[in-house]
């Protein structure tokens, strides 16, 4: 009985969406490195869809891999439903993450609501 | 596969397997049965008890007893001194900030039942000043221990000054050996230790199984109440099988010792050179005063489980002191206590080696620590805010 399930590994060690977007207009970036875990969501959105996303995690293996599940769920969808995205469906969706590990998944859900927070105060401005 | 790991746990050696076998098949006896049979294994016992009395200076075998590891041999060491420090009227005990918690959570008991507990600083290099623990001993000190090398970093403490000056002062001198035993020469007469705790399983001996040398005057206070073994301090039958072997083991260590210890030491400081190329990163822990086969490094910008997670992809076992490994939301205390602030802890790597270990092993560790502390920083965000001058670097 492997610590990790094999989709948690497969997210480990092959991350989707792995980078940065030079011109993001959604950036969110959350945890601390007092605690061990950071991560940084860019996202391009147009027309109220998350054309692209892409993520970068200082973190363990459920961080890196729970960051790079979600930027696969949310990709291409509207913006309104990635707000919507839980850690639940994030650890669901990685088959189940340890207990003493759903944090990272709670902290991929806040990445991605940084981002879009930042995107909507970003259009407030605009108008 | 590349197993870096033997702070951790070691492989039995072929004589520790052979003693084992031999016992279990042949001298299978209860060694306080009165037939013949179970005498040859009571002898079985003593001889090993000898034998490894004679390894680390006991005066007498009688000041060795057999345990199920260090953590208990830990455990009684200072439940007993401080018992006996009660008596007088003493509950001061001297400890270090960066002991295994074995010894740090057997003081948190004895602080609940009403002992002081000072925990000397182990200073940026990893080792205690035997003048700051003069300096902390007091009237009412019953007990000072202090480990014999610390396991995650492999510093090595100055133990026969501290023992010196324990005996010049009247109080106790426990020292948990058990990352030196086996590994370092150990003279428990000529250091001043009354109490030492060890474990047969980081020598090559198996697992379950370790003693704790008790100078003669010293009382025991026994964890475990039954039967009459072990003089009346430590019930239940005897894990004949297991003492042979770590006897064995033992055995085996110390007379390939000098050797050992070279060999070791060089691929170390190999390993140590390879790895120290790394940018921002920095070794843990006294260059010189430190265990032949320890390597301890933190790099910044990275995490240290998946550091783990990778290198065993690439077949290197080794371990962390990050707090994902820790199962805490603390990093090491073991780092924070050489001044290792949290986000640089979080990205340790602790190496082990030994005799068994090749320089081609430590080439291939080299380049697999390099990839992937490389390929990690590639997509940190930590990494990049350091590298776009966003954030001060430390190391």
């Amino acid at each position: 009985m492997a610590l990790y399930s094999e989709k948690v590994m497969d997210h480990f060690l092959h991350p989707r969406n792995v980078g940065i977007i030079e011109d993001a207009n959604a950036i969110g970036e959350v945890g601390n490195a007092k605690c061990g875990d950071i991560m940084k969501m860019y996202m391009k959105i147009e027309n109220d869809t998350i054309q692209d996303v892409k993520f970068e995690t200082f973190g363990c293996g459920s961080a890196i891999a729970s960051s790079s599940m979600a930027t696969e769920l949310i990709k291409g969808k509207p913006v309104a439903e990635a707000m919507k995205l839980t850690n639940q469906a994030v650890a669901e969706a990685l088959d189940g993450l340890p207990a003493y590990k759903m944090h990272c998944s709670v902290l991929a859900e806040e990445a991605i609501h940084a981002a879009l927070d930042d995107y909507r105060k970003k259009t407030e401005e605009k108008s | 596969m590349i197993y870096a790991d033997n702070a951790a746990t070691t492989r039995m050696s072929e004589a520790a397997i052979e003693a084992m076998a031999e016992c279990i098949r042949k001298d299978y006896g209860n060694p306080s049965s009165l037939y013949a049979f179970g005498q040859q294994a009571k002898e079985r016992l003593e001889k090993a008890r000898e034998e490894i009395a004679a390894v680390i200076g006991a005066a007498s075998p009688a000041e060795i007893l057999f345990t199920s590891g260090g953590s208990e041999a830990d455990n009684q060491a200072l439940i007993s001194a401080a018992a006996i420090g009660k008596k007088k009227g003493k509950k001061h005990i001297v400890s270090t900030a960066f002991e295994h918690h074995a010894v740090l959570h057997t003081l948190k008991k004895l602080e609940k039942e009403g002992f002081e507990v000072t925990l000397l600083d182990v200073h940026e290099n990893g080792i205690v000043l035997p003048e700051e623990v003069e300096a902390a001993i007091r009237e009412d000190t019953c007990l000072v221990s202090v480990m014999y090398a610390n396991n995650e970093i492999g510093t090595i403490q100055p133990i026969a000054e501290i023992g010196a000056v324990c005996r010049k002062k009247g109080v106790l001198f426990h020292t948990d050996a058990v990352q030196a035993v086996g590994h370092l020469p150990i003279d428990v007469t000529a250091e001043n230790i009354d109490l030492l705790s060890a474990s047969g399983h980081k020598f090559h001996g198996p697992k379950g199984v370790g003693f704790l040398y008790a100078r003669k005057g010293v009382l025991l206070t026994n964890l475990i109440e039954g039967g009459a073994q072990e003089r009346g301090r430590r019930a239940g039958t005897e894990n004949t099988p297991g003492v042979a072997a770590m006897a064995a083991a033992l055995k085996e260590r110390a007379a390939n010792l000098p050797e050992e210890q070279k060999k070791v030491s060089a691929l170390r400081d190999r390993l140590i050179e390879g790895i120290g190329r790394i940018s921002h990163s920095a070794l843990n822990g006294d260059r010189i005063k430190r265990l032949p086969g320890n390597v301890s490094f933190c790099f910044e910008g990275i995490e240290g489980e998946s550091l783990l997670l990778l290198l065993d992809q690439k077949g290197i076992c080794a371990s962390s002191g990050s707090a994902c490994t820790s199962g805490s939301l603390d990093p090491s205390h073991v780092l924070l206590a050489i001044g290792r602030v949290h986000d640089v802890a979080h990205g340790s790597l602790r190496l082990t080696l030994n005799e068994e270990n090749t320089p081609e092993e430590v080439e291939e560790m080299i380049q697999g620590v390099t990839e992937t502390v490389e390929y990690l920083r590639s997509f940190s965000p930590v990494w990049r805010s350091l590298q776009e001058g966003k954030i001060p670097h430390i190391l």
